[in-house]
């Protein structure tokens, strides 16, 4: 996986979690706690579909690096380099 | 003995089918069991003579406007990964407390109970703004201290005891599981839930509500059976391994959250449990009466046009289960007709709550029982239509419950439809993968008890290993 589709992975996630929410404007730097409100429940929903749909283990101590969505290209990009890029709400 | 779950939730109320979505959402083996035919729990609905009655809902509380984020409803949503529109929330026209000298009204939007709190009691508008600078402050879901009630923190706030039994009374009546007061962090949390959040009603009800988790739940491969009731809880040096039904199957799981209420899921432990855990004296004693008026006009165009109205027939508000049958100096009027809904009723629909005794209703044989309930129908009406209309000359039908149907259908130990007093946050028992969730774990209400589910599978059943 790339590193673009690894944030249209995590994207992806985001949409199954917050069907609520428009993602076209989410940018990569900002904190998705502050851009749509993720909370540490909304954390924990996102490692867990991680593990569902990619089988990586992201262990609570480093749920900070999946603060941004550069966080997490940077954090899951060398755990998902091999990968295959599933979308559920393509 | 069949294969086992990863959870076994015991009753398909509100609290057990939110648990159970969040933990199938996830790829758990889930099963929800429950006695009665019907899911819902204490909000749920039955038909009769060719009407679909709700039981439990007056109002989705913590009514919030699409868009609006971190806040009970949409945190809830986004947990049950439901759409808000899903929902199809009518909002309330406005709500009101009723005292013989004073209305308070309420709406969703916060502005209007501070108006009326500023006309009725402009001497106490500042401290009604302390009041809520202290709710929004408190942390209402890690409570310091739950045994603190809500009398003597607004008895420091404000000087006129007439506005504190003004806000103690649709307090209480949402969500009080103590007598005479509620607790302070409940109060916090009710305040934002009733007044600084608001009502709401599915479109049509429960049902479609009930419906919407129903499904969800299944399509998720979720396991649902009704009449199956649980026998008792299987365990051994402290581990619950499963539950045995009521015909005798045992189906073993690696853990169990159970929404019986706290002495209800004691006993299916076994008596000895029971004796040592459950305090006799914290079991809940409030309970209602409730009668639905059909009626053949549109409530507001015989002089009713509030969503709900909390009156109280005296200065003082006295919230306790009465020595007779009925308590009727207060108590709550409910007129689905009055949201603002695409769908309108077909017909008027006026429901009037009165506090019981189960106690009195239970000593009543089968014909005192039949004659009490119209007569304590007159008797709560003596009072209520002065706070709202007489529903009587445009009745076309009504039927009711008592603290005794209460009990029948939910299995709620003396139709205690708040549950026990003392509330168990943590949903901790004295065995270690069995959970307490819904009533008695603390959240009240449709959205507090699917709340309390989801917390609880959240912090017991999902971290990830």
């Amino acid at each position: 996986m790339t590193r673009d589709e690894v944030i249209l992975a995590v994207k992806d996630i985001i949409a199954t979690i917050a069907p609520d929410e428009e993602l076209d404007g989410l940018n990569e730097t900002d904190p998705l706690r502050d851009q749509i409100e993720l909370d540490s429940m909304d954390f924990l929903d996102i490692v867990m579909e991680l593990r569902k749909r990619y089988s990586v283990q992201v262990p609570e101590e480093d749920y900070p690096h999946l603060n941004s969505l550069d966080g997490c290209a940077e954090y899951l990009g060398p755990r998902m380099e091999d990968k295959e890029l599933k979308l559920v709400n393509a | 003995m069949s294969a086992p779950y990863d959870t076994i939730l015991i009753g398909a109320g509100m609290s057990g089918l939110a648990a159970g979505i969040r933990l199938a959402q996830f790829d758990q083996r889930v099963l929800v069991l429950d006695r009665h035919y019907l899911w819902g729990g204490l909000n749920s609905f039955y038909k009769q003579a060719g009407r679909r009655f709700d039981v439990g809902l007056h109002a989705l509380t913590n009514y919030v406007p699409k868009g609006t984020r971190g806040r009970p409803l949409t945190k809830l949503l986004r947990q049950l990964r439901i759409k808000y529109d899903e929902l199809r929330l009518a909002p309330q026209s406005y709500s009101a407390i009723r005292f013989p000298d004073a209305e308070l009204r309420f709406a969703n939007d916060f502005g209007l109970l501070r108006e009326d709190v500023a006309a009725r009691f402009p001497s106490q508008i500042d401290a009604f703004e302390r009041l809520i600078r202290m709710v929004d402050e408190y942390d209402a879901f890690d409570p310091p201290d739950t045994a603190l009630g809500a009398r003597a923190v607004l008895a420091d706030v404000f000087d006129d005891p007439l506005l504190i039994e003004m806000l103690m009374c649709p307090a209480c009546y949402y969500g009080s599981a103590r007598e005479g007061d509620i607790d302070w962090y409940q109060f916090v949390i009710l305040f934002r839930s009733l007044f600084q959040e608001g009502f709401a009603r599915p479109e049509g009800g429960i049902k479609p509500l009930l419906d919407l988790l129903v499904n969800r739940y299944k399509s998720l491969g979720g396991e649902l059976r009704m009449r199956t009731g649980v026998k008792r809880l299987l365990h051994e040096d402290g581990r619950c391994q499963g539950v045995e039904l009521d015909d005798g199957t045992q189906l073993m799981a690696t853990r169990v959250l159970s929404s019986a209420g706290w002495s209800e899921t004691m006993r299916l432990a076994g008596e000895e449990l029971h004796e040592e855990h459950v305090d006799e004296a914290e079991l809940g004693r409030l309970s209602f009466t409730e009668t639905m008026f059909v009626l053949d006009q549109e409530p507001k165009d015989i002089g009713f046009d509030a969503t709900i109205v909390f009156f109280n027939d005296a200065e003082t508000f006295d919230y306790r289960a009465p020595e007779a049958l009925v308590d009727p100096r207060s108590g709550v009027i409910c007129c689905p007709n009055n949201y603002q809904s695409e769908e309108p009723l077909a017909e008027g629909l006026y429901r009037l709550t009165t506090m019981a005794s189960y106690d009195a209703w239970k000593r009543l044989d089968a014909d005192a029982y039949a004659a009490a309930k119209p007569r304590c129908v007159e008797e709560a009406l003596a009072v209520a239509a002065r706070y709202g209309i007489d529903p009587r000359p445009h009745e076309v039908y009504r039927d009711g419950f008592t603290p005794l149907t209460i009990e029948r259908f939910t299995g709620k130990r003396g139709g205690a439809v708040y549950g026990a007093s003392k509330k168990r946050l943590d949903g901790v028992t004295p065995l270690e993968n069995l959970h307490l969730i819904g009533t008695d774990q603390g959240l009240l209400g449709v959205t507090g008890s699917m709340l309390s589910g989801i917390s609880i599978a959240n912090r017991y059943a999902l971290v990830p290993s």
